[in-house]
């Protein structure tokens, strides 16, 4: 393809929001409102549909976040103490409790909204834990994208939304983010979107290191294949400074096809064990004691649960299995009539399909294709490969300034969610320290940054331009993946095999096998040390020149081209940033074989930024404040 | 493989607005073969089996055999979504049948009023207090 041949399109607004998952939902319709009533411009972009893009793309059983304030089932706090105890002591207690303070509110309006929300007998939502309620949610993505859509429109030619457009680079003039760069997938348009505050709510990242199923089960990650780290690489490159990038999440779910597992555990009280049948929960629970006070604190952080089944597998007693038959066996059990058991036992039968068929239909699939009935015999549980995803039980991403109300004096900047960089804001997988917000958190915290983010607009209504030579520089870098391929397909017989450049493909397992390898992955059961992290680096340093060589046959392997990118800034921030903490803080999550247990001294943030500058990393250590 | 077309019912989407499973699939997937006129996915290893475009298709041309390098051959789980649920048909390798349905929203597609009856309580920029609240929240906003 031919790059002269791309038009650019221009595009001035107010608030840009990137992303299209629940927090860009979250933004829009907050953003609408605040919008109409200050005359602001607010556009969004989506790399896919809206309807269906993000991670609730398939739809959830459970709406992992919810407090039940209004009734008094918890309180702020109770969830901020879950949150830090999970995360071993290192969370942002006024990020999580400023989002805990308005998820409620976000929940109250999904139901209004459509949602169907489990009731029980008194109407009340039915908890699958604590914070956890049931959800029908096949459609939870389609209905909470259409009531963002609503709310732009109530802006008029003020609101607007792009899908299927690609976001590449952010757009920065002096000290400030201004707007950001990419492409259509669909033809042949580069695109420059020019903003008085921009608000990242881009993706995690999976494929960073390599998956356990290599074949055609290369797409089944657990979080979707689509989100390839843009989230962090957009803030990165903004020069922002980052907060845990260390600590990414395995989930430990069913094995291969990576089913949930909280409607097992939480609802229907299932227990996990070794092969012999012995709970490694009970008969390991003195190991728990050497991560104190976490450890020894309930719920056990999922890190510990993670580790203590990992020792299983080391000594040899595996297979691990979810024990779902005994589970409903002792369910039905409890009903001593025989018709009503009967009847509870095709209840129960009906739930369990129906929590993979709302959000992981492949595990359903893969029942069916071993003839499990659930009632009848064990599945296999596993821990999948690692991911970025700091809305879940992961903590990476940007490091943003508190609420005014809430934040100690260190933590508080000026705009809520505003990173380090001016007028660039982050939220959902985009910021870091602020773990289990969930699909209902991230569609609050995306609230409210683009409420910040408006209140910045308003105080900052001077004009800028961006100079028509930088927007062509960032056209010809963001194109030329295009460009290397015209220059040099014709040289070899095979678009794939040729010495002047590598496809994204085979930059991508490249990236997965020194992930995997040196840097902790599944093959090596989550274990590195800086000699391996050193090794690690040296080779990253071989692809960071190759990225230059990538190169694209078209709009799609374009795209890839720069998911690839985005994946290898992620990785590098996090190799960098385990090597500089010197312990073992989240032994399930990865275990440093040099520094194998915990450390008082560490009890901090490990914060780290690339300088555009001067290029260079810098890392730095951030008191955790109580 | 993931998603599949049969080809016989695909007619590529001819009477609609837009090819309808290269609309919505996530992760940029489905493309419309504008010689045969047949949808087909391009990278079957990058598919999520997210059903996405098994659930949009209007003709139901669209099913999914589970990956290969770790499914057995023989199941078929295939949905028909209407206006307010979803029927789930769960074939086993065995041959056991099984269905389900569950609803999937309770108010019709395109109704969604987005304040939903709620009241903003104020028109401050710089409050803490979203937009609804503190109405949607049923109680006070905490303030630490």
């Amino acid at each position: 393809m031919n790059i002269d041949n791309f038009q650019t399109v221009v595009v001035e607004t107010d608030l840009l929001i990137l992303g299209g998952g629940m927090a860009a939902c979250g933004a829009a319709f907050e953003a609408s409102h605040w919008a109409r009533k200050n005359n602001l411009k607010v556009t969004l972009v989506d790399k896919a549909a809206m309807e269906r893009s993000g991670a609730v793309a398939m739809g959830l059983s459970a709406i992992n976040l919810y407090l039940g304030l209004k009734n008094g089932k918890n309180t702020v706090e109770d969830y901020v103490e879950y949150v830090k105890n999970d995360l071993m002591g290192i969370a942002r207690d006024d990020l999580v409790a400023n989002i805990a303070r308005h998820v409620d509110s976000t929940v109250h309006l999904f139901e209004k909204w459509g949602l169907p929300i489990w009731k029980d007998e008194e109407g009340n939502y039915v908890n699958e834990g604590r914070w956890q309620i049931m959800i029908h949610g096949e459609s939870y993505k389609s209905i909470v994208s259409e009531a963002a859509k609503s709310s732009l429109r109530e802006l008029g030619e003020n609101g607007q939304y792009f899908e299927r457009i690609f976001i590449a680079e952010p757009v920065l003039l002096g000290d400030r983010c201004v707007g950001a760069a990419g492409f259509s997938v669909r033809e042949n348009k580069f695109y420059l979107f020019k903003a008085k505050a921009v608000l990242d709510v881009m993706g995690g990242a999976v494929h960073i290191f390599r998956p356990r199923s290599v074949g055609e089960g290369l797409g089944r990650s657990w979080y979707p294949p689509f989100n390839s780290g843009a989230g962090a690489y957009f803030t990165l490159k903004s020069g922002a400074e980052m907060t845990c990038q260390e600590v990414r999440f395995v989930p430990v779910r069913f094995k291969d096809s990576y089913g949930p597992v909280g409607a097992w555990f939480l609802l229907f009280k299932s227990k996990a064990t070794n092969a012999k049948g012995e709970d490694y929960m009970e008969t390991r629970a003195s190991e728990l004691e050497k991560w104190a006070p976490y450890g020894t604190s309930k719920p056990t952080p999922a890190n510990l649960r993670n580790y203590l089944m990992l020792l299983e597998l080391e000594e040899g007693n595996g297979p691990i299995y979810m024990r779902t038959d005994d589970a409903i066996r002792k369910l039905v059990a409890e009903i001593p009539d025989e018709k009503e058991a009967k009847r509870k036992l095709k209840e129960l039968e009906s739930e369990a399909w129906e929590d993979f068929l709302d959000m992981t239909i492949s595990q359903a699939l893969n029942w069916a294709a071993h003839n499990i009935a659930p009632e009848e015999t064990p599945s296999e549980i596993a821990a999948c490969e690692p991911y970025f995803i700091s809305s879940h039980s992961g903590a990476s991403g940007a490091w943003v300034s508190g609420p005014e109300d809430l934040a100690p004096p260190q933590h508080f900047w000026g705009y809520c969610n505003m990173t380090t960089v001016k007028g660039l804001f982050a939220a959902g997988d985009a910021s870091g320290a602020s773990s289990h917000k969930f699909s209902s958190g991230s569609f609050t915290e995306g609230r409210i940054a683009a409420k910040s983010a408006l209140a910045f607009c308003v105080d900052h209504p001077e004009p800028f331009e961006v100079d028509p030579s930088i927007i062509e520089e960032i056209k010809q870098r963001i194109l030329k993946p295009l460009a290397v391929f015209e220059t040099h397909h014709s040289y070899t017989n095979d678009e794939d095999v040729n010495p002047n450049f590598i496809k994204p493909r085979m930059f991508m397992f490249r990236l997965q096998k020194i992930m995997d390898e040196y840097a902790g992955g599944a093959s090596v059961g989550f274990r590195t040390s800086r000699m391996l992290m050193e090794k690690g680096l040296e080779y990253l340093q071989f692809m960071k020149e190759d990225a230059d060589k990538l190169a694209a046959s078209d709009l799609h392997e374009l795209m890839r081209c720069w998911e690839n990118i985005h994946r290898l800034w992620q990785a590098e921030s996090h190799i960098r940033t385990m090597m500089f903490r010197e312990e073992t803080r989240w032994p399930g999550y990865y275990f440093r074989t040099d520094f194998p247990g915990m450390k008082d001294d560490w009890k901090a943030f490990a914060n780290c930024r690339w300088n555009p500058e001067t290029g260079e990393w810098e890392m730095v250590k951030r008191e955790v404040i109580e | 493989m993931p998603s599949f077309v049969i080809t016989e019912k695909c007619d590529g989407c001819k009477a609609q607005d837009r090819t309808a499973c290269q609309y919505v699939c996530p992760n940029d997937l489905m493309v419309l073969d504008l010689v045969t006129n047949k949808a087909y996915n391009r990278a079957v290893d990058m598919c999520w089996e997210c059903y996405s475009c098994v659930k949009i298709c209007p003709t139901q041309a669209i099913e999914i055999r589970g990956y290969a390098d770790f499914m057995p051959l023989g199941a078929v789980v295939q949905p028909l979504r209407s206006s307010d649920s979803i029927m789930w048909s769960v074939r086993f390798r065995n041959r056991t049948l099984k269905r389900f349905k569950f609803p999937t929203r309770t108010i019709p597609e395109g109704t969604i009023q987005p304040d939903a009856g709620y009241v903003s309580g104020s028109e401050d920029l710089k409050s803490p207090l979203l937009r609804t609240e503190p109405m949607s929240l049923g109680t006070g906003l905490y303030t630490g």
